[in-house]
């Protein structure tokens, strides 16, 4: 194997290795809102610095691939697009730890039902299959995972409205309320994190931006 | 470089189609058609002997000094054909320049040089040769460095500045396309950035074609690249595209590295 694709195997390696701690600290989190277990919540904290040891090293390899070897086609378009995948990662991170700093003021639970679990697993299973299409350079299960975004943030939007009609209605649940809605907006953010990360996958694949369709005249964005 | 999404301005200045050219027995161009812009800076790559500085060569009959040739298939210039549409092969030469992988300055001064060309057209006013030699320099970015030295032999200049002199001489004769047949591939970076820009400046008035073996250089000095394989044209397109979204699995190989 060239020198050159030693290292792009190296970098995807380590994108995979990264992927792998923010699904961790995804699993992590939802065991701990649910438990609620402020040490879980701990630990994702401690995922987190391992997420940005992560970000530094990637980023640095995705630089000298670049510098020194000056990739073209879909060499050029995989090391650009880790560039965008990489900090997505990240983020994916910090909103873990954005829920899990909550865990114990949203207890005990004053949402029916288990929307909030739903919301959390269903984000997860994004995570997890836009990376698997990475992984496996699969532009069907990218495609799917754009799609599922919708869901998710009809999810959102039921658990906010729910929230609302619970404030009104206590304001003694103000307080946990809030926080949930900063749980939920975190989910939600994690889960448009993993739709970035799927359409630069089938930027990857077919050089082609997947990004604002409405701006090519396609209803959906 | 060219907008993908913004249509051609400029009008096809060569044309070839379905052309075949073959030394004695042995086929090196086969079904070639393909169109170059004026004012367009036009690359072509590929590996060794897949036929690319033998298609350059075929644009002004140079090959036609020394070897037995048969050229098939329509090569036009504006429309008209190169080989059968009389057009005299000296004139053609004027018309369609010529720059080489080693600059090749002859061992003459660096005025006579450039100076050979036009007195070969029948120029003999000293003064109108002096304006003739000093536009050619200024166009190859070469007077201010040599404006003193006019009388100095040529082999004396750097590789770079030769190739620029070379460059000079073909502009002297006021060509409508050049053809570099791997022009820096002899020089350092400095002096290859030096031609690159020149390239640059060029386009605004001529045809260019490029034949190069270095992708960076395809990628930064050329509007069109077209991919050759074994004698035959795989893809050609816009460069940006070429060399972020290729069409073929050849030109990707080529185009990384992967090839063969």
């Amino acid at each position: 194997m060239r020198l050159f694709d030693t290292e792009l195997k190296e970098l995807r390696d380590g994108i995979m290795a990264m992927a792998g701690v923010a699904e961790d600290m995804i699993e992590l989190t939802i065991q701990a809102l649910a438990e609620p277990s402020p040490a879980k919540a701990e630990q994702v904290n401690l995922l987190d610095r391992k997420m940005d040891e992560w970000e530094l090293k990637l980023d640095q390899q995705c630089i000298d691939l670049l510098a020194l070897h000056a990739p073209a086609a879909s060499d050029l378009r995989r090391i650009a697009s880790s560039l965008k995948i990489i900090p997505e990662l990240e983020r994916i991170g910090d909103h873990c730890c954005n829920i899990a700093r909550r865990v114990q003021m949203v207890h005990p639970p004053i949402l029916a039902g288990n929307d909030l679990e739903q919301l959390g697993t269903e984000t997860r299973s994004m995570v997890r299959r836009a990376v698997d299409a990475f992984v496996g350079n699969d532009a069907a299960l990218a495609q799917a995972v754009i799609l599922s975004d919708d869901s998710v943030d009809a999810l959102y939007g039921k658990i906010y409205r729910d929230l609302l009609r619970i404030m009104l209605a206590d304001p003694l649940c103000i307080e946990r309320a809030s926080h949930l809605i900063l749980v939920i907006k975190n989910w939600e953010r994690i889960a448009d994190q993993a739709t970035n990360i799927a359409e630069e996958v089938l930027f990857i694949l077919e050089g082609r931006s997947a990004k604002h369709p409405y701006l090519r005249g396609e209803t959906q964005d | 470089m060219l907008s993908p999404t913004l249509p051609e301005t400029k009008p096809i200045k060569l044309s070839v189609r379905n052309m075949a050219f073959s030394y004695g027995e042995k086929k090196v161009l086969d079904g070639l058609s393909l169109d170059i812009h004026a004012e367009r800076v036009t690359a072509i790559i590929g590996p060794s002997g897949c036929g690319k500085s033998t298609f350059l060569k075929c644009f002004n009959r140079i090959h036609e000094v020394s070897s037995a040739v048969n050229v098939s298939g329509d090569m036009l210039i504006d429309g008209v054909d190169i080989y059968r549409g009389g057009i005299d092969e000296v004139d053609l030469r004027r018309r369609v320049g010529m720059v080489f992988q080693r600059p090749n300055p002859f061992p003459k001064s660096i005025y006579e040089n450039v100076a050979f060309g036009p007195r070969l057209f029948g120029v003999k006013d000293r003064a109108t040769l002096d304006g003739m030699v000093e536009d050619a320099l200024r166009k190859a970015a070469l007077w201010d460095e040599v404006k003193d030295r006019l009388k100095d032999s040529a082999t004396g200049m750097s590789g770079g500045q030769q190739q620029r002199l070379c460059i000079a001489r073909a502009l002297a004769v006021n060509p409508e396309v050049l053809l570099m047949d791997e022009p820096c591939s002899a020089l350092d970076p400095i002096a290859t950035a030096k031609i690159e820009e020149l390239i640059f400046e060029l386009k605004e008035s001529l045809t260019i074609v490029i034949v190069t073996h270095n992708m960076q250089q395809a990628a930064r000095v050329s509007d069109y690249t077209a991919f050759f394989w074994l004698g035959k044209l795989v893809e050609m397109g816009l460069t940006e595209r070429i060399f972020t979204t290729p069409r073929e699995r050849m030109t990707e190989d080529y185009i990384t590295g992967r090839f063969g």
